[in-house]
């Protein structure tokens, strides 16, 4: 056994950038490759690609991403486990073994299934936001039951180069290979809690290593047009140090791995998953050099029993229409514009939005006194059933060039399909993850 | 003095499905008492009353040291169906430091 495990975590989301992963696996002497690239919504839509296209269904970036990290997978040795199958890792692991028969490359993959509990719902089980029937929130298009890293295990004890997996929960992809390596029981609810920890700190990627937390002036960060994407060296007892490679932009420090350890966590004292209940408030984190923080304490409870279920339905079309007002009395022409817009779509839109770009639209307010900006952009948004419905917004917007205010510039007009997402519960008997390895 | 939290701490949103969660860390842990007893629940409440329809809790995590604020029905329907340019809510961690404290 060794001593040390490395991980590296070489993207935190699907469209996150290709390099800093292929930095990682040429220069970070990793043992294991996280690339976690799946929302709750990415595996709805990629559910819809599926129905189109029976060959599709898994991560846009999938094939950019193995092309240029295939090679230095297999040179370096490293393992890469990836949630990139989304809604179809069976497709996702014939492309990657395709690839690897291109690049001439000897390629074995695993693929974990028993995410997609779609048929396995009736509909009629009730939502954990609403209380309502699934059903009742729109026509179902998907539903995966987030996995954990007992899903995994398997595929770690076969030679397989790359495990591929759809819904999987994010720690969960970081707590498998720690438990196969060190041989931890699943049972011993510290030990995976104080993994899920790491696995948490690791899988946005760059959101560790000071990307998402640099403030220029207040939280400076070097060089964050090359940031590296971190990695942890994790000892037996679950001691984790985390850093990133040398010479690459960004900061590991004690407040970038705060921010990260905080991150969408709901109750710092119980953060569910499929492994455990963990136990994030007796973290401590300590700047043990450069770069370099080391993080310990992470505690659990016992696993839950059931296993959250990610539910997509279709949830109509929205159009948006956005044009710009600049100079004196921008902001008084913009708002006209915008109350002339919704008076011609108010008895069409059940849901219509104004939004003064500029102003108030990200924070829907604004606090404090803030003159005038000199320039704004109006945009409007209203949901439909149908695109030709909600196309009228951007039309209507666009109309305001020859019959709206004076000085309106650069309208631009989108339709977007929607895909909403509600969660339930499901027993975890009632899953059961699946193996197949193929060879390229 | 009044002075803003985003002089004093920094922060990041997160979300799931309606609810944002938005941490505060001090810059200096000196000053994490000072929040502890000024950016009460119902101070944040106040603040962003017209971000956060529901609940919020608060937790404390000494040991960092920083504080969590949970927002309930914050994101108007969520990050999926909601017609809001950031669906996320991500920018609004900017907002909670745009809160004025006595310090």
């Amino acid at each position: 056994m060794k001593e040390t495990i490395r991980i590296g975590c070489g993207a935190g989301f699907s469209g996150d950038r290709l390099e800093p992963a292929v930095i990682l696996v040429q220069q970070g002497q990793l043992d294991y490759l996280v690339l976690e690239c799946l929302a709750e919504r990415t595996i709805a839509l990629a559910q819809k690609r599926k129905r189109q296209d029976p060959t599709l269904g898994y991560d846009p970036l999938l094939e950019r991403r193995m092309e240029c990290l295939l090679p230095h997978l297999l040179e370096k040795k490293v393992r890469l486990i990836t949630n990139m199958g989304a809604a179809n890792p069976p497709a996702a692991a014939e492309k990657i073994c395709a690839i690897a028969r291109q690049l001439q490359l000897p390629v074995t993959v695993a693929t974990v299934t028993g995410d997609d509990v779609l048929q396995q719902l009736t509909g009629n089980e009730p939502a954990l936001e609403t209380g309502k029937p699934l059903n009742e929130s729109g026509a179902l298009i998907s539903a995966n039951a987030y996995l954990g890293a007992d899903a995994i295990l398997p595929a770690l004890a076969t030679e397989a180069n790359i495990i591929i997996t759809g819904r999987v929960a994010d720690p969960s992809l970081f707590v498998a290979p720690l438990v196969h390596e060190f041989g931890w029981s699943l049972d011993n609810a510290n030990q995976i809690g104080q993994g899920t920890v790491i696995g948490h700190l690791l899988e946005c990627a760059g959101q560790l290593t000071g990307g998402y937390f640099a403030d220029p002036g207040r939280k400076d960060i070097p060089d964050m047009a090359h940031l590296g994407h971190p990695f942890a060296d994790i000892s037996a007892d679950g001691t984790a140090v985390f850093s990133k490679v040398a010479g690459t932009g960004g900061l590991v420090s004690v407040a970038t791995a705060t921010e990260q350890l905080l991150y969408e966590v709901m109750n710092p004292g119980q953060y569910f998953t499929p492994d455990v209940v963990a136990d994030f408030t007796q973290v401590r984190l300590d700047q043990s050099g450069s770069d370099q923080v080391r993080a310990t304490g992470g505690r659990g409870q016992t696993r839950p029993d059931t296993l959250k279920v990610s539910v997509g339905y279709d949830a109509g079309f929205v159009g948006e229409g956005e044009i710009s007002y600049a100079g004196s009395n921008a902001l008084g022409r913009a708002k006209l514009a915008g109350a002339i817009v919704q008076q011609r779509l108010q008895d069409r839109f059940a849901d219509l939005r104004v939004d003064y770009i500029g102003s108030t639209s990200v924070h829907r307010t604004a606090f404090g006194h803030y003159p005038d900006p000199y320039e704004i952009r109006l945009r409007v948004a209203g949901r439909a059933a149908t695109a030709k419905e909600a196309a009228l917004v951007g039309e209507e917007v666009e109309a305001l060039y020859t019959n709206g205010p004076a000085g309106g510039g650069g309208a631009r007009k989108y339709v977007h399909e929607i895909v909403g997402i509600v969660s339930t519960l499901i027993d975890r008997n009632q899953v059961s993850p699946h193996l197949t390895v193929l060879h390229a | 003095m009044k002075t803003k939290l985003y002089s004093l701490a920094h922060s990041r949103a997160g979300d799931k499905g309606n609810t944002l969660t938005l941490s505060l860390i001090p810059y200096n842990p000196e000053d994490y008492p000072v929040l502890c007893t000024q950016v009460t629940v119902e101070a944040v409440k106040n603040h962003l009353c017209e971000i956060v329809a529901g609940e919020i809790t608060r937790y404390e995590l000494p040991n960092l040291p920083a504080l969590q604020f949970v927002c309930q029905q914050a994101l108007t329907g969520g990050v999926t169906t909601s017609l809001t340019m950031d669906t996320h809510g991500k920018s609004l961690s900017y907002a909670l430091l745009e809160m004025e404290i006595a310090h």
